[in-house]
């Protein structure tokens, strides 16, 4: 059982500020990092790993820090985002070579437990320039695991996988979670993140914007006020009707077509059709005005 | 020294395509060497010329530079470098394999080749060949060293390793005195110099230190240039930016 801590940790390039001090504990079970692009989930992973050292802050693993610390990857492993690998060699003998690299006792045995772990007993054998993106990943994983470490890094692991090998992916990472492991991985996709993290930090412009399991944030998201544009045959009854009915929070007829902020969103819903009918309005469009996740973001971390 | 890392650094460095530079460019000098000595009737000065001139002078940085961002330049600019980097290593570690895989490359690459060339375009007794042997083993060692740490610290490597290769050691050294002296050819040079004794200046082999001088700021440069390294391996920074 191993614990990452970070405490405070900031870290800037130049004048650009990249993740703003953050301070999260991460424990045994699967943790998702979740956050849209450009959040600084990469940089908080490198730093997680010891490949970059905090601008001002502590990364600590069970106490100790990670930065020039090599002992410390005997109890991680990382699955780094970028693809390449020793493209000239078999995946067999990379992971081999990384089994040999750890100084393990007995490196053929850790390397064919890693590569059955991650199903590439089948084309272990072929040179890793010719394996597919998912083929590729399997073995950064089975690199990754052939030590049997504590905890797991993994950076966006599911870019680029099919359906099958995400789901593989995903029932041994809960495996994993389950044999005591810390389990870290990032990712841009709410979906993914909540499907298999039992903890989530949602990081967003380098803050951390949230944290908790995964029906609290989806609470959060939920709950957040809706924005909707309706066009109709006529705005201004709509907009009566709507405010004197009490559903929604404001109405905006300025713009040419109707805009309505909801806090309840299950209540607007429920009431806008009747509404319209009662006061003989034909709704044209009723169109969500920010569903994007970053919208969603940006309110967690306005909030 | 680790034997995994050189294992992987070796196939790193011969697996990739630009692997045939490092034969193409000896070959290049052997050609050289056989119509020097065509030309030249086999004399032992115009041998050293190509020793000294092409050798010493281009072939040897170039292919050091070439082996050098090939066992370590290469790895850290596509991120590879993580898989060796994230285990429980000393950096000193991987950076001297490094430099071993590096060293060795070199000397079948560019010193006996720079050794064959020499016997081929004209020599007496093997001792100019002998004596371009030890300078270009010499030069190896230090610009193998300097040129890995460049590897390191800038991701533009190869255009500086170029810049002074090329102009530092042939352009500038050719007309400022000064600057000829502060030159790792001309370092090693000396080693060559005090092997053929009064031969030397008949071959117009020349070097503007003595030996002792010239070993020693090889020596200090060399472990300058690695102390360095294995710092700035120690410290060194990966991050894809998100």
């Amino acid at each position: 059982m191993s614990t990452l801590q970070l405490t405070g940790v900031s870290r800037w390039y130049g004048d650009v500020v990249a993740v703003n001090d953050v301070t999260m504990t991460v424990g045994p079970g699967v943790t998702g990092l979740l956050g849209p692009n450009g959040a600084g989930k990469s940089t908080l992973i490198s730093m997680m790993g010891g490949f970059l050292p905090p601008s001002a802050g502590t990364v600590t693993l069970d106490g100790a820090p990670v930065w020039r610390h090599t002992e410390a990857y005997r109890s991680i492993g990382l699955v780094p985002e970028t693809e390449a690998m020793y493209d000239m060699v078999s995946g067999w003998e990379f992971v081999l070579a990384n089994a040999r690299l750890h100084g393990l006792a007995d490196p053929v045995a850790a390397a064919r437990a890693a590569v059955e772990q991650v199903d590439m007993m089948d084309a272990k054998d072929r040179d890793i320039s010719g394996y597919s993106k998912g083929m590729k990943q399997r073995i950064k994983m089975a690199t990754a695991l052939v030590h049997d470490p504590a905890v797991l890094l993994l950076d966006e692991p599911f870019n680029g996988m099919d359906p099958r090998q995400r789901l593989h992916l995903m029932e041994l990472l809960q495996a994993l979670a389950a044999q005591g492991r810390t389990v870290l991985f990032s990712s841009h996709i709410l979906e993914e993140v909540e499907e298999i993290a039992g903890t989530i930090e949602v990081v967003v412009a380098g803050r951390h914007a949230a944290s908790g399991d995964f029906r609290r944030i989806r609470k959060l998201m939920t709950q957040r006020p809706h924005q909707y544009t309706i066009r109709s045959s006529d705005d201004r009854a709509l907009a009566a009707a709507i405010i004197a009915d009490g559903s929604a929070d404001s109405v905006d007829v300025s713009s040419g077509s109707l805009a309505v902020q909801a806090s309840d969103f299950g209540r607007f819903v429920e009431a806008l059709p009747r509404l319209a009918q009662d006061g003989q309005v034909r709704l044209l469009e009723v169109t969500p005005a920010d569903e994007s996740l970053e919208s969603v973001f940006a309110y967690l971390v306005a909030r | 020294m680790n034997v995994t890392v050189m294992r992987l650094t070796a196939r790193g460095l011969l697996g990739r395509r630009r692997a045939l530079l490092l034969v193409i460019l000896p070959a290049l000098l052997l050609v050289l060497a056989a119509l020097t000595r065509w030309a030249s009737d086999a004399s032992p000065s115009a041998s050293s010329l190509l020793g000294s001139g092409f050798a010493m002078g281009t072939l040897l940085p170039l292919m050091c530079l070439l082996v050098a961002t090939g066992v370590i330049s290469a790895e850290i600019d596509d991120g590879s470098i993580v898989y060796m980097l994230a285990k429980p290593l000393k950096r000193r570690v991987i950076l001297f394999s490094k430099l071993a895989v590096g060293l060795a490359a070199v000397i079948v690459f560019a010193v006996l080749p720079t050794m064959a060339a020499v016997a081929i375009a004209g020599d007496e007794g093997g001792q100019l060949t002998l004596a371009y042997g030890a300078s270009a083993f010499f030069a190896a060692i230090a610009y193998t060293a300097i040129f890995v740490t460049l590897g390191i610290v800038s991701r533009n490597a190869v255009v500086f390793g170029l810049l002074y290769a090329l102009l530092w050691e042939n352009v500038l050294g050719g007309y400022v005195p000064g600057v000829r002296a502060v030159s790792v050819r001309q370092w090693a040079m000396s080693v060559g110099e005090q092997m053929l004794g009064s031969q030397a200046a008949e071959w117009s082999f020349t070097a503007e230190v003595g030996m002792a001088t010239g070993l020693i700021l090889l020596a200090l440069t060399t472990a300058g240039a690695v102390y360095l390294g294995v710092r700035k391996l120690s410290t060194l920074t990966l991050s894809s930016v998100d």
